[in-house]
């Protein structure tokens, strides 16, 4: 055999070569099956961006299915909720160019709110846990209703199935707790004004004036 | 002397503190009102636990503590409880907060105070409840809970006590005047302070602009073991880190506690609260306030109670508003304006500073960054100022968690030292808070996430088993049909056979007369029995005052008009026992019936659809009539409106399904 080899050194190339070809394909179809990932990956990283108020907005029941219509060419601009800044970590993330929101499917809005039902109203319909995609609505048949205000996402979805309007969406005052610092503020940094120009715009508005 | 280190950067700003300490610490009395806020620390506010109306004694708990991170309150000083309301208070929002107002009565009437055994025999975890109890929360600034801090974990080795005694920010003298006047107090507070820490080495660190407050403290640690350690004047050496590392030479790990380089520090004035609260059995319910700035004529230090109106104080020093541009809490480097004078001073009001308008000019507009780098060298913790603040404007919140924006303890040395005047530590304060509140959205949209999740899958799930369910109806209505293929035809058949087969049992087990008597006797029992639940019902409702108690009557005069026929036929029966059976009539008549159901059936068979439609339709035309009949009958017999309105229902019911058979029949013959 290894006179044979020694004869035909084609041989013994091609045989090495078919050895490595089996045993690196051997290794490939077991990392195939041993490390297979489940899902979508890309799926999943979108959805970890989009907000997750499960509103609707965007025209998919949910933000997984929003996150798999964006993996298969949908806009990045439909989701207010996530507003500009979540379509500028969709952008990055997909390395596409931002584009402004879509406002067909709604504003940002600045403040978060909670739904809050007035419970005198409530006839104890079911109909707002039936819509709430978070289970944040608690209440039984012909039992008033309630919300867990920690849970909800202020998606409005429970508003409209409400047949007597007893919901409220309560936009979050800012207390003690929830304030912080701002950044200060850019006109008041007005780095390119020097005196003259300054005197001049005081000027110029008084004759204005 | 006590080797000293250095830390990296720090500034000398103008100190100021000569003007606040020219004379002792003054009394400033009781206001007319305390405003005592619930939170004047980190961690949960204190919950109230009297209302309005109530008389508190000095000393006496008016909020209990909520959480392992929390401190009660108490009266600073006897009177009565006013309200308990959101007020304007000490921070830089200008929000309200729930406070508690108690209006004094001068007479400063202390509750009866239990003066606690000698320290030495009480417990670690004794001594730890007395101090939360009492109140305290550190005194430097941030108001942690002291208890908290002092709390250190099981089998941490702790080998260095630190009290801070730095002080190093300007203008505040409170810490100074403390060790000139009550080096004593220091003393005995960090000796208690020692026995619960139990470490190798305690000490007192001082900077060297206080020469007067060392050489108390030296002459009072005379012979206790407690060390002074005196180092340069250098801002922000009072930052806890900072201090560790000019004493020790140890730096914490960021993002560390000082306990992970064995070292726990407290502030010179908790030490001193420490000491009352154990040795005199007082909670933290006053505190030294130093005020001072040009708009006040007589800058001094106050020995001021909690709750204390800030204008009421800054008035004892001779304010002067008009000469005021603005009010800080705290001192010029780290304090903060309050919106209004009004606001109480809380547990961590060190200094009131009132400076009139050239000796703390407003910012002039910032400029333009020239990177300089003048921050990076002021700044304690070894940041990068410059590089953070390009970050912070565009908001490349990653990149500044990446440049340790955590680690920055906001001296607001890099802003002092900035020639470009840029507020640098404003923008890292609104950074931090960024990230902070994002990760919070973040854990938020997290947790909704999962909870979509669940929801969705339970709904599947439920969908599934409906499915199921469904599927398996059909399998066994399937089954049902194949079986019925065999037996009985179609159910009215199977009806007639049930019916023929009652007869047929009921002819032979011979209706006897005896059967007969029985029969009515069990009716009048049972229709006595229906009386006497109808009228125990009645009477029920009638004492309720329900509105059902006339449609009860009518029942129990209905069941009543039964019963009596029932007892008149048993009697005709038993007056009459050899009367002749009349049983061919009901067998006749069901015999009958059955055979004319058949006989429809079959000349239904017979028919055409749109025959059948015409047979239907006279049908309900027959029944309509018989319905219109007996409404109009029941009208003039006045009989009750609802038996009338369910009549006009049904009568409006049949003339719609006539008009439904019409366009039935109509469409057959169509066809």
């Amino acid at each position: 055999m290894i006179d044979l080899l020694l004869q035909y050194p084609l041989i013994a190339a091609l045989l090495t070569l078919v050895g490595l070809a089996a045993v690196f394909g051997a290794l490939l179809g077991f990392a195939a099956v041993r490390f297979k990932t489940e899902g979508n990956p890309i799926a999943d990283e979108i959805n970890n961006i989009l907000p997750q108020t499960q509103c609707g907005q965007c025209g998919y029941p949910g933000c997984r299915p929003y996150a798999e219509a964006i993996v298969n060419g949908e806009d990045i601009n439909k989701c207010p909720p996530g507003g500009e800044a979540g379509i500028n970590a969709l952008a990055d993330l997909l390395d596409v160019e931002p584009i402004p929101l879509d406002e067909e499917h709604g504003e940002e809005k600045l403040a978060p709110a909670v739904a809050f039902i007035r419970e005198d109203e409530c006839i104890g319909c079911t109909k707002c846990i039936q819509a709430c995609p978070v289970d944040a609505i608690l209440g039984a048949a012909k039992q008033m209703h309630t919300v867990i205000a920690s849970e909800c996402t202020g998606c409005d979805l429970c508003v409209e199935p409400c047949p007597v309007d007893c919901i409220d969406m309560l936009r979050e005052e800012e207390s003690l707790q929830s304030w912080h610092w701002q950044l200060p503020d850019p006109i008041s940094r007005r780095a390119d004004v020097i005196a003259s120009d300054a005197s001049a715009d005081e000027s110029s508005q008084d004759r204005a004036a | 002397m006590r080797k000293t280190y250095d830390f990296h950067g720090g500034i000398h700003p103008p100190e100021n503190k000569h003007q606040s300490v020219r004379t002792p610490i003054a009394d400033a009395g009781i206001p007319p009102q305390l405003t005592v806020p619930l939170s004047q620390h980190i961690g949960a506010p204190a919950h109230p636990v009297v209302s309005i109306g109530d008389h508190v004694l000095k000393g006496q708990v008016i909020a209990e503590a909520r959480g392992f991170v929390s401190v009660p309150k108490h009266a600073p000083s006897s009177g009565s409880v006013i309200a308990i309301e959101d007020r304007l208070i000490a921070h830089p929002s200008g929000h309200l907060a729930p406070c508690i107002v108690i209006a004094t009565d001068g007479k400063d009437e202390w509750l009866q105070r239990q003066i606690p055994p000698d320290y030495q025999a009480l417990k670690k975890t004794e001594l730890i409840d007395l101090i939360r109890n009492a109140g305290i929360a550190g005194m430097g600034g941030a108001g942690f809970p002291s208890s908290v801090k002092l709390s250190v974990k099981e089998g941490t080795h702790i080998e260095t006590l630190i009290i801070n005694g730095t002080e190093c920010e300007p203008y505040i003298t409170a810490d100074d005047i403390l060790m000139r006047e009550r080096a004593d107090q220091i003393i005995e507070g960090t000796k208690i302070l020692r026995h619960i820490i139990a470490p190798q080495e305690t000490l007192i660190g001082v900077e060297n602009n206080k020469p007067e407050g060392l050489a108390a403290l030296r002459a009072a640690a005379e012979g206790t073991g407690i060390e002074i350690v005196e180092f340069p004047t250098k801002y922000p050496s009072g930052g806890e880190k900072q201090l560790i590392e000019i004493i020790t030479g140890k730096q914490v790990p960021s993002g560390g506690l000082p306990s992970q380089v064995g070292v726990v520090c407290q502030n010179l004035g908790s030490a001193v609260a420490i000491y009352e609260a154990v040795v005199l059995g007082h909670p933290l319910i006053s505190r030294i306030t130093t005020v001072t700035g040009e708009s006040v004529r007589e800058p001094q230090n106050f020995q001021v109670l909690i709750g204390t109106p800030m204008r009421y104080l800054l008035e004892k020093a001779g304010y002067e508003a008009q000469k005021n541009n603005r009010l800080i809490m705290g001192g010029p480097m780290m304090g903060f304006t309050v919106p209004d004078s009004d606001v109480p001073i809380v547990k961590t009001t060190n200094c009131l500073l009132a400076p009139t308008e050239s000796e703390l000019p407003t910012p002039p507009p910032a400029q333009a960054c020239i990177r300089c780098g003048l921050c990076a060298e002021a700044c304690p913790v070894s940041l990068l100022p410059q590089q953070m603040f390009w970050f912070a404007q565009s908001k490349e919140l990653e990149k500044l968690e990446e440049h340790n924006l955590f680690d920055c303890i906001e001296c607001g040395a890099c802003s002092y030292a900035c020639p470009s005047n840029i507020p640098l530590v404003q923008y890292y304060r609104a950074s931090k808070a960024e990230i902070v509140h994002l990760q919070h959205e973040h854990e938020k949209s997290e947790h909704s996430r999962i909870r979509f999740e669940a929801r969705q899958e339970r709904l599947d799930q439920a969908a599934d088993e409906k499915e199921a369910k469904r599927a398996a109806r059909k399998q066994a209505a399937e089954a049902r049909a194949q079986q019925a293929d065999g037996g009985a035809e179609d159910p009215i058949q199977a009806a007639i056979e049930r019916a023929q087969a009652k007869k047929a049992a009921q002819q032979a087990s011979g209706a006897s007369t005896v059967s007969e008597l029985e029969r009515l006797e069990q009716a009048v029992v049972t229709t006595r029995k229906r009386l006497d639940t109808a009228s125990t019902k009645l009477d029920q409702a009638t004492a309720e005052g329900s509105d059902l108690v006339s449609a009860l009557q009518l029942g129990v005069d209905k069941t009543r008009a039964k019963l009596e026929v029932a007892e008149q036929a048993l009697q005709e029966f038993q007056q009459t026992p050899t009367v002749a059976p009349v049983e061919d009539s009901p067998t006749n008549a069901a015999q009958a019936a059955i055979e004319k159901a058949m006989a429809a059936r079959a000349s239904e068979a017979a028919l055409s659809p749109s025959e059948k439609a015409q047979v239907q339709l006279e049908k309900l035309q027959q029944r309509l009539q018989k319905s219109q009949d007996t409404l109009a009958r029941s009208r003039e017999n006045g009989e009750d409106e609802k038996v009338i309105e369910a009549l006009e229902a049904s009568v409006a019911r049949l003339t719609e399904k006539i008009s439904a058979a019409q366009d039935q029949r109509n469409a057959g013959e169509n066809a």
